[in-house]
């Protein structure tokens, strides 16, 4: 709050002052932004401001980072960035957020008021170009209406289906040059939204006819979703789990809602999850499907998708319900609050004792995690070092709630299935856009948003070339981040998929494992540059990079380009179609 | 032009009340585009509360399922109610606005069919003239359909605009979409 002291309801004050002693009452803590023409007015006030600034090397990092911390912490992250290309090249970030339902406000600097439409100088339709991946948009015109708006735009990212919000700021109205700046402050205790009224707790009728078909399940599966830990529900889903048994299948955006140790969790479904996972959702006459949302690198071909179970669905958006798959027992209300409810009435139905028998089930289950663990070959010394090997190396070696940050493709995934997730919001990554390069600045973010936690960003080579700009920002702003690069010299998911789909005629995919160096490219960027390319070097190497606390660190890893992720659903068949690894063939029997 | 049926299977209704704020059309209209929907005609305007609008849009469910459509819809922080209008508790009416060739050997034709339908002559020249009709959009529809094979020129309907009807001891009760 030091701004401008305290604030005094009807002082006279500018909209850029009155921008940021919002952002103040908002609780933030830190802006992730690049200053420009339009916004620079709002950009004066920040240096009297509490709130730390992180100067972005890139406006797309600026919204990453928000991401990431928003990620980490729960709260929401914040971008500030100017007019026209500034705005422009926050999108990503936004659809990002806006797919995988993460709370963020970004304002975007404008053209002043009048000059709108005029085609001027860095001017650009933002509100227009982003009302489809944004949960909702304003555009201020006046100054009066600045506190008022960003306290609708905290409100709406945060409740709800949480999501990104964009508030669009003409440069005439925080200017205080300018007399269309002037307003006398306020801040509003209510927001008066009358069309947003999100339904968090579950209709009662539903709960108790969740919880009978529960008792009742002889194969049911707990499908956690990335709504779990929106709803801050990962303690209430281990009570549902541990009161009656069921195991427990964790989504890409739920990786760490369970905890990977508990004997009740299976891991990870869909187009790359483990066999029992995969198929214990194919084989269940139950599933549970909790802040999930049926997505299709989930449920492989619809059609054929778990063709026994009967569907509780537990959302907050209600339009998730039933949208992909129709529900039996739809339930619309915050994870938490209707996990908790389920629970007590299962209780009253009698509780853990009164669960139908499910040995049978679970001996099912465990027998496929003992038929199809997860595989990989690291060969003794020498070539041919595995990102698996490098990946199980750092989770092994890191503090168990390291947090995580991944970008896009086989790296993802292989993090995805070989870490292991044992507490919420330790793993960060784009999920539902599929955002490459998402991984340097939402670590960055991440550690932002916990500086007492180790955080380690697992990149690809194709990915890190995408951001890797930011980690100029992390050196000057003494974020100590660790990258790991898996650098297989190849646009790696694509190169899979050519080489299984398209035999093996390899289009426009091979990166050079040497072209960036990236040692050198790292030494430049202010941080320190490691280069690991036989599997003794790596343990070593990740001692070295967890000691260093003053800079990043980047590990260029030279891993087996030919490695593919598996298991696998080819794109198109069903999950009984998964194929566990080449030798285990289709079908994976 | 415009004459398949209107209330066809695959149509229906809904009343939609939005706060009247600048963009809010755009947002209904960025949703449908975004999702793929298809909507057949869409009216808006200015209710008796000036700061709210009511539209009637009147929607294909053939492009997605009426329960998705309204629940999209209803995730708009700008919308506020949404009613399903089923013709058989609605009243409805449109408006057209016809310009038909009409030379001075078949003017009478013309006339004769304008006067069975209670339409208006607005506007009348030397071999066309331009006619307007409100009422229920299925007569709108026969009245474009009669006037088809003198010669359309121009045609423009506003959309189907409608209302709940008034409950009665007979009535149905009205049948609300609630999205949330």
């Amino acid at each position: 709050m030091s701004t401008t002291g305290s604030p005094a309801v009807g002082e006279k004050i500018d909209g850029g002052r009155a921008l940021i002693r919002s952002l103040e009452l908002e609780g933030v803590e830190v802006i992730f932004g690049l200053p420009g023409g339009a916004i620079l007015p709002v950009y004066d006030p920040i240096l009297d401001s509490s709130i730390r600034h992180i100067l972005v090397r890139h406006e797309q990092g600026a919204g990453h980072m928000a991401e990431g911390y928003a990620h980490a912490t729960g709260k929401p992250g914040v971008a500030m960035v100017t007019s026209g290309p500034g705005a422009t090249n926050i999108v990503t970030p936004l659809c990002d957020a806006f797919m995988d339902s993460i709370p963020m406000v970004v304002i975007t600097g404008q053209v002043p008021y009048a000059a709108i439409g005029s085609d001027a100088f860095q001017e650009c339709d933002i509100t227009g170009i982003t009302l489809s991946v944004t949960k909702h948009n304003f555009l201020v015109t006046d100054a009066e209406d600045i506190p008022r708006t960003i306290r609708e735009a905290f409100h709406i990212a945060t409740t709800g289906r949480p999501g990104p919000v964009l508030v669009d700021i003409p440069k005439d109205i925080v200017d205080p040059m300018n007399p269309r700046s002037a307003m006398e402050w306020y801040w509003p205790e209510t927001v008066d939204l009358p069309g947003y009224k999100p339904t968090t707790k579950g209709h009662p009728r539903m709960v108790k006819a969740a919880a009978e078909m529960i008792t009742q399940a002889e194969r049911p599966v707990i499908y956690a979703g990335g709504g779990i830990l929106k709803a801050r529900a990962a303690e209430a889903l281990l009570a549902l789990a541990e009161q009656t048994g069921i195991p427990v299948v964790t989504t890409l955006m739920a990786r760490g809602a369970f905890p990977d140790d508990h004997e009740l969790c299976l891991g990870m479904p869909g187009m790359h999850g483990n066999y029992t996972a995969v198929t214990a959702m194919q084989e269940a006459d139950l599933l549970i499907a909790l802040g999930s949302r049926f997505d299709d690198r989930v449920t492989g071909k619809l059609d054929g998708f778990a063709p026994d179970a009967k569907i509780i669905h537990v959302d907050i958006d209600p339009a998730e319900l039933g949208k992909v798959r129709k529900p039996d027992v739809p339930i619309v209300g915050d994870c938490r609050l209707v996990i908790e409810e389920v629970v007590k009435a299962i209780d009253a139905l009698g509780g853990t004792d009164a669960q139908a028998d499910r040995t049978p089930w679970r001996s099912t289950l465990s027998g496929y995690q003992e038929r199809f663990p997860l595989t990989y070959q690291q060969s003794e010394g020498g070539d041919g070092l595995k990102p698996q090997f490098v990946l199980e190396q750092i989770r092994d070696n890191t503090p168990e709630d390291t947090i995580v940050a991944s970008g896009v493709g086989q790296h993802q995934m292989w993090t995805s299935q070989y870490w292991r997730f044992n507490h919420p919001y330790t793993w960060v990554n784009s999920g539902g856009l599929g955002t490459m390069g998402f991984s340097i600045p939402a670590a960055i973010g991440a550690k932002v948003g916990r500086p007492d936690r180790m955080v380690w960003s697992i990149d690809g080579d194709g990915c890190f070339q995408m951001t890797a700009q930011e980690l100029v920002t992390a050196a000057a702003e003494r974020i100590p981040i660790k990258v790991a690069i898996l650098n297989n010299a190849y646009l790696g998911m694509v190169r899979q998929w050519q080489e299984m789909f398209y035999e093996e005629r390899y289009s426009e995919v091979y990166l050079s494992p040497d072209l960036p160096d990236y040692v050198k490219w790292a030494e430049a960027m202010g941080c320190v540059g490691f280069r690991v390319e036989s599997p003794e070097e790596v343990l070593p190497t990740i001692e070295k990079a967890n000691s260093i606390n003053d800079r990043p660190v980047v590990i260029d890893f030279r891993t087996d380009s030919m490695e593919k992720v598996y298991p696998m659903v080819p794109s198109g068949k069903t999950n009984s179609e998964i194929v566990v690894d080449p030798a285990h063939g289709e079908g994976g029997h | 032009m415009a004459t398949k049926p209107t209330g066809s299977g695959s149509h229906h209704t809904l009343s939609v009340l939005v706060e009247n704020k600048a963009g809010v059309l755009t947002r209904i209209a960025s949703l449908f585009s975004r999702r793929a929907y298809n909507i057949y005609s869409l009216a808006v305007a200015p209710t008796e509360d000036d700061r709210f609008s009511r539209l009637t849009v009147v929607v294909d469910v053939e492009s997605a399922p009426l329960e998705q459509f309204t629940k999209q819809l209803f995730k708009l922080i700008n919308v506020i109610k949404i009613t399903e209008l089923p013709p058989e508790v609605a009243v409805e009416r449109e408006l057209v606005m016809i310009t038909v060739k009409a030379p001075a050997e078949r003017r009478s034709e013309v006339i004769d069919v304008v006067e069975i339908f209670e339409a208006k002559v607005l506007n009348v020249g030397h071999d066309a003239i331009t006619i307007s009709l409100e009422g229920h959009p299925t007569k709108v529809d026969d009245f474009a359909a009669l006037l088809e094979p003198y010669g359309i020129t121009d045609l423009q309907r506003t959309g189907r605009i409608a209302l709940p009807k008034l409950e009665r001891a007979a009535g149905k009760p009205l049948r609300s979409v609630k999205a949330g």
